[in-house]
């Protein structure tokens, strides 16, 4: 009798315990930033795996075997698309992964890359959109769809949790909007050196000219140096940012040789960690917009 | 026009001007390293040091950063390490010196790779993989100029033995024990300066700015005074050029340096006087009474 009813109870937990771990959904997402979206929409119903975490750089990642473990279990897989992550269909395939791709961008209206010393970079199109929030709403929007897909009973939940995103989005683009409005317009022009902030300027209008390409994996020149710091000195651009992924000494020096001000770090592809200024999408936004006109109102 | 072409980039920037002096710096230290590397046939010596210098200034750069002081000393005690280590192990044991060395630098390369992977961030291995030739700071050039300094001095100090150790170690045995010291000094001059090629042109092409110019001094003359005079002579002009070539052509500096060194050696190889091929082809009269 007493055993009966212990084995009962037992029985019982043991249910509880599997109904629990499957209620979470396993989920991948391939860098930081798509990341954060996925953790504001999901909430408690998804287990979040991020193959390239904070501060890594999506262009050149090499995935390691534990990724294509993560992905083999995943129920879904979050890419941005637009070639941002070139090696994603691939490993997905060799994983031997059933999951859902779903791309983060689609409906984003890409950008062209912006063009360096006359010839176009060959990546043809910008694949940071996030960097314009009216872009992240987009994403969110197909996150959100993307896990009512694989997991409809949670339907109430991710809708609830991509409204209150974003209205949140939302109020972070009004303010990113009047941030800039109070830089001049004629200083609103930054070098920085990782060319990755063409939805920015499409979308509040600061001009970014990168000592690089679009991809970080190409080593400058001479010529790309002396004609950034022509450039710098022509139009009199007020401000060099060093970025999270790229050599800070080149910056250093182009900065020395021209008087720009050198500005602090601007998050481009990815977050920082945890105790970093930009561990979420909304905080890379406002820091980024804090550090702009910190560098640019004179 | 010429001006244009020639002069006016280093007169106009101040990194190039600066890459310059860098550039003439690692020609008068490394190039008399490297005739000495080559005529002691020790020139892939010169390339397993260049990978063995990476885990040092790995753990540097986990450290620190791009420092330049942590990464320099991480070098340095990472490439004396393994010169010692390779050379007691070929003197120990029956395994010879190029095994030896060899087998160390590939693990030192592999904990670099890992060194630098710890850190999380994959980019910060191709800076230290190519260095940044047109960013040097004034405390790169002074590091720089010092090793070139210290090198010219300390060969000059011990010229002797180090001639007589390449011609005939032997009889350099036989008469004196100086030898083993100035073996040690000599490696310890390679080191240092590939840790300073390293930081203008990186771990992979370090080595290049010395061996290619002592390979090219090889078919201009039989003296060896004269051999590195040229040798210091064709890695300023590979520097200048590929200074050049990179500023008009828009290609990466460092490459493109060592890539005019190799056209240089190339040309020396079919012209050069001192069995180059056009003189075994084509050999000359003989003298006749």
């Amino acid at each position: 009798m007493r055993l009966r009813t212990i084995l009962a109870a037992l029985a019982v937990l043991a249910g509880a315990i599997a109904a629990s771990a499957q209620e979470k959904v396993l989920v991948v997402a391939t860098f930081s930033i798509l990341g954060d979206f996925v953790k504001n929409v999901g909430g408690d119903r998804v287990a979040l795996e991020v193959l390239v975490g904070p501060n890594g750089d999506a262009h050149v990642y090499s995935p390691s075997p534990s990724d294509a473990k993560k992905l083999a279990a995943a129920k879904v897989v979050f890419t941005n698309g637009l070639r941002l992550e070139g090696w994603i269909d691939r490993l997905v395939k060799a994983a031997g992964s059933r999951a859902a791709v779903v791309t983060a961008t689609k409906g984003i209206a890409p950008i062209e890359a912006a063009e360096r010393s006359g010839h176009k970079a060959e990546h043809g199109t910008d694949p940071h959109a996030w960097q314009s929030v009216a872009n992240a709403k987009i994403y969110v929007t197909n996150v959100r769809d993307g896990l009512i897909a694989v997991d409809p009973a949670g339907r109430a939940t991710y809708e609830k949790n991509a409204r209150d995103y974003l209205a949140q989005l939302d109020a972070l683009e009004a303010e990113v909007k009047a941030e800039v409005a109070r830089i001049e317009p004629e200083r609103r022009r930054i070098i920085t050196s990782h060319d990755a902030f063409g939805y920015f300027r499409a979308a509040y209008g600061v001009q970014f000219i990168a000592p690089q390409g679009v991809s970080t994996d190409a080593e400058a020149s001479a010529k790309d140096v002396a004609a950034i710091i022509r450039q710098i000195r022509r139009q009199r651009i007020p401000a060099v940012f060093l970025e999270n992924i790229s050599d800070p000494r080149l910056l250093q020096r182009i900065a020395d040789e021209t008087g720009a001000r050198i500005g602090g770090t601007l998050y481009s592809d990815a977050l920082s960690d945890e105790k970093g200024p930009a561990a979420s999408y909304i905080d890379m936004m406002r820091h980024n917009v804090k550090e702009l006109k910190a560098a640019l109102t004179s | 026009m010429l001006y244009d072409a020639l002069i006016a980039p280093f007169a106009e920037f101040e990194f190039m001007r600066r890459a310059l002096v860098g550039v003439f710096a690692l020609a008068l230290g490394g190039a008399p390293v490297g005739v000495f590397l080559m005529l002691r046939r020790m020139s892939l010596t010169g390339d397993a040091m260049a990978h063995a210098i990476l885990p040092g200034a790995a753990l540097g750069f986990l450290v620190a950063g791009l420092d330049l002081f942590a990464m320099t000393l991480g070098g340095i005690v990472a490439g004396v390490t393994v010169a010692v280590g390779a050379g007691f192990i070929a003197r120990a044991t029956q395994l010879k010196e190029d095994a030896s060395l060899a087998a160390f630098y590939l693990v030192s390369l592999a904990l670099g790779v890992t060194i630098v992977s710890l850190k999380g961030s994959n980019v910060d291995l191709l800076h230290i993989l190519f260095g940044t030739v047109l960013a040097l700071d004034n405390a790169t050039l002074y590091l720089l100029s010092g090793i070139a300094t210290v090198t010219l001095l300390v060969l000059a100090v011990s010229w002797r033995p180090l001639v007589l150790e390449c011609v005939d170690p032997l009889f350099l045995r036989s008469v004196s024990r100086a030898g083993a010291p100035v073996h040690f000094a000599f490696l310890t001059l390679m080191v240092i300066n590939l840790v300073g090629g390293f930081h203008a042109l990186g771990t992979l092409l370090a080595v290049g700015l010395m061996m290619l110019p002592a390979a090219t001094a090889r078919f201009w003359a039989t003296d060896i005074t004269r051999m590195i005079a040229i040798a210091i002579g064709a890695a300023i002009l590979s520097g200048i050029v590929g200074l050049l070539v990179s500023y008009h052509a828009g290609v990466p500096a460092g490459p493109a340096i060592i890539l005019t060194a190799g056209v240089v050696y190339a040309v020396s190889v079919v012209l050069g006087p001192v069995g180059g091929l056009r003189r075994r082809l084509v050999p000359g009269r003989h003298l006749e009474a």
